[in-house]
Order: structure tokens, then C-alpha cells, then sequence
């Protein structure tokens, strides 16, 4: 944690090498801030031994690394840090999942799942480097993966 | 193989084997569908029929193919009769129908009705056409056609011509051809070209599509010239649609150029891409082809039903 410019945090959980630029995306997947209460800090297109890189870092929370693997999608690079008294116990490279539900919208505005119908969105994985996505419903490819982050 | 209770969504659900098999199981059905055999093998059955988006050879094709099996068929044709005016979604649509029938069938102007719709119900689904989405048994029908009257997919050089980018069944077709190794050729006019996304389907199933805008050339190496119609109801704006509709037409003078074997097929409805002169040719393929939809459809309703002996 030594190489970071930002202050370490004491507990909590650190997600580190997001793709530079994706932090407020990786958030807004998350939900946060509207599911947590903690301190969040974000450092953007930090310097790192491989390039840029964003950074976030909840304060007295730890995430569970396995729920975050769908920030895939958009920081296939990202690792998921636990922390515990400024130690890093836990160390997770995010995977991405066979398939995403419910964060990302389907670019295709005639999919029946952007009308109203009590269903989340839902992707196939088909590709994972780099990450490729197929909508379950419509079965369109969307160019760009990290518009549809709703 | 078993198809008892499965949705029928896109062919891209099917292995190439389970193709073969409804290729060859749709053969057994055909004196059924022409009449010359009877057979009650669905009596008890309720099919329910819901098209939301007009239709004339699917509709009257799965319903003739419900009645020639014995079956029931209920439902309706337009949706302007139905609690989807009163603003109704479709989960709640389905839900009812699945409690009033054995099997659903389902045509709907957005791409994914149809997946959404085998969700909510227990029962079977099959996809009618969602959209600009998928329309598996039109494809199967069409891969019915060139069988029968090809004696095999494999090796035959498929023309699909005119609307490329919009035509839901050229994308389903391009994508089935390539599982049994046809040669490809796409025509179409500069802003109707098969979608990226459908070449390279081809092409990681092995296909080197070609890609041209001139049907003089393609049509001389042709075995099938697959026709569409540019759809206008699926174009965003006018303006597009009226500077490529009549980009091409098939008439006697250009079928000059093709081999003396070749078939046209057209899905229907045809507006002016094939000159009525043409109906009279051994190469007019599409009636025959609409009559096919009947004896697939049996196939599958048969088979997801159990495949009872007929």
C-alpha cells in the first residue's frame, strides 16, 4: 500500500487498478454511495508500476470480493483489497462472472428489456478479454460496454 | 432427442444435430400437412396464438399446423382487442395465456418478447418473430426448402439479397447456413449490409462470407438467391427507406445470367423485388417455401409436445 498517494485506510476495503477514468462507473455499480454510510475516498488516473490506474477505498467496510466481481465488466484489471488494522488480509483479482444481471442496461433501444416488464437486464459473458456481452433478451452485442452502466 | 416442453426461441438454442433431426422429423409430417393423412395426435391441445405484430403465412402456418396435429388453437391477430391497449405488460400477458393453453406462440414488434415471455410461462414457447430479433421456425423452414430441394445445405452457394441490415430472418439464416458449411455471399445496397456482429458469427463457425453491392455478378454462381423485402416499417426514418427501396430486382432478364438449377426463395411478403414473371419459372421457389412453414411448425409442435407417434 506503500506506493499509494492517497492515505491508507486502517479497515475496510481497498479496490485497486481500475481501469483509469472507470472509478465513478465501478461506484455507481456498487451502489455506492447510496448502500453504505462509510467514508468512500476515489483517486483517479493514479500513477502506478503499470500506468494509470483509478482507486477506491471504503473506510470500516469490507466488501465481499466475490460480489464485486461484476466491476469486471468495466476494470477487468481491478483487485479487491480487505484491510484490517492497515494490514491487507484478504487479496482478490476480480473475475468476471458467465453472466451480469441488473447493471447494465441493454443499448438496444427496442429490447423488450427496456420496456416496462418486471424483469432486470441480464447478460451473457461471451468474451472476457476484453470483456464482450450479449443481452440475454435480444441477443445484441453492445460497442460500448461502459455506456449502459445503469 | 428430446424437445418435450422446450421453448423454441432462436436457432441459435439448436445444435446442428437437433437441426437434423427436426430437418428429418418436419419429412414425416408432409402428407399430414398437404391433407392426403390425418392424424389427432394433439387432440386435448390448446394452443394460444398471440401476435401482436400482423402477420399472414406464420399465423395461418402454425395454426393450420395446430389443427392438421388435432390441436386447438386460441387467441388473436392484432392486439388492438387485447388488455395490452389498456396498457397491460406483456409478464401479465403471458401469465394469463399460460393458464389458458398447452402452448404459447408469440409474434412482437421488440427483440427479446419472446425469451421474456418463456420466462413467465410454464408451458412452451415458441417465437413467432420478436422485432428485428430472431424468427427460428422461418429459419428452419427455410433450411427445410434447400434440403428438399437441394439434397443438401453443405456447398451450396446462398445469395441473400436486399435488406441485410434490418431483415431478421437473413440474420438467423446467415447464422444457420454456416452451421452446415454453405458458401455465402451477402448483396445488399451500401446502407443495408449484413450487421459486423453476423459476420463474424460466420465467420467463427468457419464462414468466409462475401460481400458485394452487384447481384449480376453474384447471381451467375448462385445455387439459392435468398430475396428480402427492404422493410419499411423497420427503417428509423423515411428518407433512408426511400433511397434504397427498388435498389434490385429479380426479373426473367436477370435469371438469364443464373445456373439453370437455381432456386429463389423469398420469405414474404414480396412488394416489387420479384417481378411477377418469375412465379412462372422453375427457379420460383416461394410458395413452395410458405406451404413448408406448415409441415415445420407441426414438427416442432409435435415435438414439443413429446413427439407422439402420428
Amino acid at each position: 500500500m506503500k506506493e499509494l498517494k492517497v492515505t491508507p485506510i486502517k479497515d475496510g476495503t481497498v479496490i485497486d487498478h481500475i481501469t483509469p477514468g472507470r472509478a465513478l462507473k465501478v461506484l455507481r455499480i456498487l451502489k455506492i454511495p447510496e448502500s453504505t454510510s462509510s467514508v468512500v475516498s476515489v483517486a483517479m488516473n493514479v500513477s502506478g508500476k503499470m500506468g494509470k490506474k483509478d482507486i477506491v477505498k471504503v473506510e470500516n467496510r469490507e466488501l465481499d470480493p466475490k460480489e464485486l466481481d461484476k466491476i469486471a465488466l468495466i476494470a477487468p484489471k481491478a483487485t479487491i483489497n480487505i484491510i484490517r488494522d492497515y494490514e491487507v488480509i484478504k487479496k482478490h483479482k476480480v473475475v468476471l462472472p458467465d453472466e451480469v444481471i441488473g447493471i447494465a442496461k441493454c443499448s438496444n433501444p427496442t429490447c423488450i428489456s427496456n420496456a416496462r416488464e418486471p424483469v432486470e437486464s441480464r447478460f451473457h459473458v461471451i468474451g472476457k478479454d476484453p470483456p464482450r456481452i450479449k443481452c440475454y433478451y435480444c441477443e445484441r452485442e453492445p460497442e460500448d460496454i461502459t455506456e449502459g452502466i445503469i | 432427442m428430446n424437445f418435450k416442453g422446450r421453448d423454441i426461441i432462436s436457432i441459435k438454442d439448436f445444435s446442428k444435430a437437433e437441426i437434423e433431426y427436426l430437418l428429418d422429423y418436419t419429412k414425416k409430417m408432409i402428407p399430414y400437412a398437404n391433407g392426403e393423412k390425418h392424424t389427432n395426435v394433439l387432440k386435448e391441445k390448446i394452443l394460444c396464438s398471440l401476435f401482436f405484430e400482423p402477420s399472414t403465412r406464420t399465423r395461418l402456418s402454425f395454426e393450420s399446423a395446430m389443427n392438421r396435429l388435432g390441436g386447438r388453437v386460441i387467441g388473436f391477430a392484432e392486439p388492438s382487442a387485447t388488455s395490452q391497449k389498456k396498457g397491460e405488460n406483456l409478464a401479465d400477458t403471458i401469465r394469463m395465456a399460460d393458464s389458458y393453453s398447452d402452448a404459447i406462440v408469440i409474434r412482437h414488434p421488440q427483440e427479446g418478447a419472446a425469451r421474456l415471455a418463456a420466462e413467465f410461462a410454464k408451458a412452451p414457447v415458441l417465437n413467432a418473430g420478436d422485432g428485428a430479433g430472431q424468427h427460428p421456425t422461418q429459419c428452419l423452414l427455410d433450411l427445410f426448402t434447400i434440403l428438399m430441394e437441394k439434397k443438401k445445405i453443405k456447398g451450396n452457394n446462398v445469395v441473400l439479397l436486399g435488406d441485410l441490415k434490418y431483415g431478421r430472418t437473413v440474420h438467423s439464416l446467415a447464422y444457420a447456413l454456416s452451421m452446415f458449411k454453405a458458401d455465402l455471399t451477402f448483396v445488399s445496397p451500401e446502407s443495408l449490409k449484413m450487421p459486423k456482429e453476423v459476420i463474424n458469427e460466420c465467420k467463427e463457425l468457419g464462414v468466409e462470407p462475401t460481400s458485394t453491392t452487384s447481384l449480376e455478378k453474384a447471381i451467375k454462381e448462385a445455387d439459392v438467391l435468398y430475396v428480402t423485402r427492404i422493410q419499411k416499417e423497420r427503417f428509423p426514418d423515411a428518407e433512408e427507406y426511400n433511397r434504397v427501396v427498388g435498389s434490385y430486382k429479380v426479373d426473367a432478364t436477370l435469371l438469364k445470367q443464373a445456373k439453370e438449377d437455381l432456386i429463389v426463395m423469398h420469405p414474404l411478403p414480396r412488394v416489387m423485388e420479384i417481378d411477377p414473371e418469375v412465379d412462372k419459372t422453375t427457379h420460383a421457389l416461394y410458395f413452395k417455401q410458405a406451404f413448408n412453414g406448415v409441415p415445420v411448425r407441426m414438427a416442432l409442435l409435435s415435438l414439443v409436445f413429446g413427439g407422439k407417434k402420428l
